[in-house]
């Protein structure tokens, strides 16, 4: 009798152990649900944005760094980027319902980037529209983006699978009951980038042409086509510019804050190529003090090198045999 | 009662074996990665070996492309170094490469794949026999090792294979001449199923001098060197040298061979993020 007790004794202590270490690691997940707690903002007459942070994505926001939007027209509610996950997607359309009870009429998702279309699941009962490159994008890199975003934010991502947007839109100008959405296909933040402008309210969705005090992005870039989309936006008239990242403002303070990155980044890498340093000591480089007010500077700057010092590289290295 | 015994005794057993194992001969690596031991064993067999700051490895905490993290090995601080090595932990592959400075400044970078997360390490040998070692740990997505090189897509690949790309500064006051090489070649390290490894495993900087052609340094690299490996060495050039010559070889027995015209008038030494006092002034 003795036997089996004790040997119970010991086989629960160690079960007790496992326990108790599982719970101290996984304490965050097992405390409660995850929640984005989207709350939107009224920025003009119909149009509402979820603010998101400025941050990378992390397992603390869960990937919600983006300024998701959406606009309240007679014809039915016009939703724009879908978020980074399932999660978001469905959080975002039951926020929207608390606004208004009028049905989605369409989605529009401006380039392959993770978080702009990774909330696609919520939305499959409507049409999501994007440029055609950016679908094209997005059935080439769309599981790897999906998996990774898996790997940075972890439980966030539960059940998100990659949907591909349905409708292929291009350059024109749509109405949605009272309001006129100018659609703009440029390339160069990606290889397919589609602005929104509401022409009824002067509200201009630039989607990754445009970061405002957020260290832009350049996975897909090509700088020189970039700084003519930056161009492209300086010419429209608008009332309000809502970036994808970083803070929505009333002028264009923040075109040319993207430009003059874009620009140093790019003249910086160059010289350095010619200056004889290697792409690891470029990651040191210093930055300039007045970009200290772009947030996750020095880790999008790494980034940048590595997306943009092989090719400049490349061209400026002579042959030899 | 005897079994639980027993039971209670064997569990107490492998707590006393485990307990002196975590912490075998000094010293303990300060990157905790679980391959220290055996890499430790396999590399430095035996010699001396120290955690040391002076060797400076420089990686991006997360990398961006697993197929080219930069890297760079910087024993300059140590003064004479024999060889150098780096490391990638838990590369299926964890050596990337090897180098003998000879009369080059113990310093060496390239670009290097990772097959997940890992402790990446750079090693220099003095004269004494003393490993110092250093390293970072760089957090990845996977694959970069058993992804197939890029260059396969492109049908005519293999008719640009050895060629080299490369350019040398002029020498900064101390006589080190920073030299900076790319070679086109798919450097795969055989992992993709049914094709052979094929990569570049020796590289040797030499001097062409009216005397002769000492070798200024040489490179064993292997499989976890990115494809179209780049190197960046610090050299120095003999007064009398009128090129360099880059001899290699890969593993295929594939020769590669190349002429480095000496810097033109008028240039000016490589940028050194060194000294202080040279304040940026790009696009301010």
């Amino acid at each position: 009798m003795s036997v089996p007790l004790l040997r119970r004794l010991v086989l629960s202590a160690a079960f007790a152990a496992v326990l108790a270490a599982g719970l101290m690691s996984g304490g965050a997940c097992a405390a409660g649900t995850l929640t984005y707690d989207l709350k939107p903002t009224r920025i003009a007459p119909d149009t509402y944005v979820f603010e998101g942070s400025t941050k990378h994505f992390t397992r603390a926001n869960g990937g919600n760094i983006l300024n998701s939007g959406f606009i309240v027209t007679a014809d039915g509610v016009i939703v724009i980027q879908t978020g980074p996950s399932r999660r978001y997607g469905e959080e975002m359309r039951a926020a929207i319902r608390k606004v208004t009870e009028k049905p989605i009429r369409k989605v529009f998702v401006s380039n392959l980037h993770p978080d702009y279309w990774l909330g696609n699941q919520a939305f499959a009962d409507v049409p999501v529209a994007a440029l055609p490159g950016t679908i094209a994008g997005i059935q080439e890199e769309g599981n790897g983006i999906a998996e990774n975003m898996y790997r940075l934010v972890g439980d966030w991502m539960r059940g998100t699978e990659v949907t591909l947007p349905t409708e292929p839109v291009y350059g024109s100008t749509v109405k949605f009951g009272d309001h006129q959405l100018r659609l703009i296909p440029l390339s160069g933040h990606t290889a397919a980038d589609l602005m929104i402008l509401d022409e009824s309210t002067g509200v201009l969705f630039t989607g990754g042409v445009v970061f405002c005090d957020r260290t832009p992005t350049t996975p897909h870039a090509t700088v020189a086509d970039w700084l003519k989309e930056l161009d492209a936006v300086d010419a429209l008239d608008i009332r309000l510019l809502v970036p994808n990242h970083g803070h929505i403002r009333p002028d264009k303070a923040c075109v040319a804050q993207t430009r003059d990155w874009l620009t140093w980044l790019d003249g910086t890498l160059r010289h350095a190529v010619e200056s004889g340093l290697d792409m690891a000591e470029a990651l040191e480089l210093p930055i300039p003090e007045r970009f200290q007010v772009l947030d996750v500077l020095r880790e999008e700057y790494r980034r940048s090198v590595a997306h943009l010092w092989p090719r400049i590289e490349q061209a400026s290295l002579p042959r030899v045999n | 009662m005897r079994d639980a015994l027993r039971h209670v005794g064997l569990t107490c057993a492998m707590l006393a074996v485990a307990a002196p194992a975590l912490a075998a001969s000094s010293p303990s690596d300060p990157l905790k990665s679980v391959m220290w031991d055996i890499l430790r064993d396999q590399y430095f067999a035996g010699a001396p070996v120290v955690f040391d700051a002076a060797v400076k490895v420089t990686a991006p905490a997360a990398a961006e492309d697993t197929r080219a993290v930069p890297l760079s090995v910087d024993a300059t601080a140590l003064g004479q170094v024999v060889e150098m090595v780096a490391i990638a932990d838990l590369n299926p592959f964890p050596l990337v490469l090897r180098y003998h400075p000879g009369t080059a400044a113990p310093y060496i970078a390239t670009r290097i794949k990772i097959q997940q997360a890992t402790a990446v390490r750079g090693a220099a040998r003095t004269a004494d026999g003393v490993w110092h070692v250093s390293g970072v740990l760089v957090d990845a997505a996977g694959g970069g090792c058993s992804a197939p090189p890029a260059s396969y897509a492109q049908k005519d690949w293999a008719d640009h294979v050895g060629e080299v790309q490369a350019r040398l500064w002029p020498a900064a006051d101390d006589g080190m001449a920073r030299l900076r090489l790319r070679i086109r070649h798919p450097n795969d390290t055989g992992l993709v199923d049914g094709i052979p490894a094929y990569f570049v495993e020796t590289l040797q900087v030499e001097a062409q001098t009216p005397g002769g052609s000492p070798t200024l340094a040489r490179i064993d690299s292997l499989e976890p060197v990115s494809e179209n490996p780049v190197f960046s060495l610090d050299v120095r050039p003999p007064p009398d040298a009128t090129a360099l010559i880059l001899r290699g070889r890969d593993n295929q027995g594939g020769e590669i061979r190349a002429t480095i015209p000496m810097p033109p008038p008028g240039a000016k030494p490589a940028m050194s993020l060194k000294p202080v006092g040279q304040p940026w002034s790009v696009g301010q």
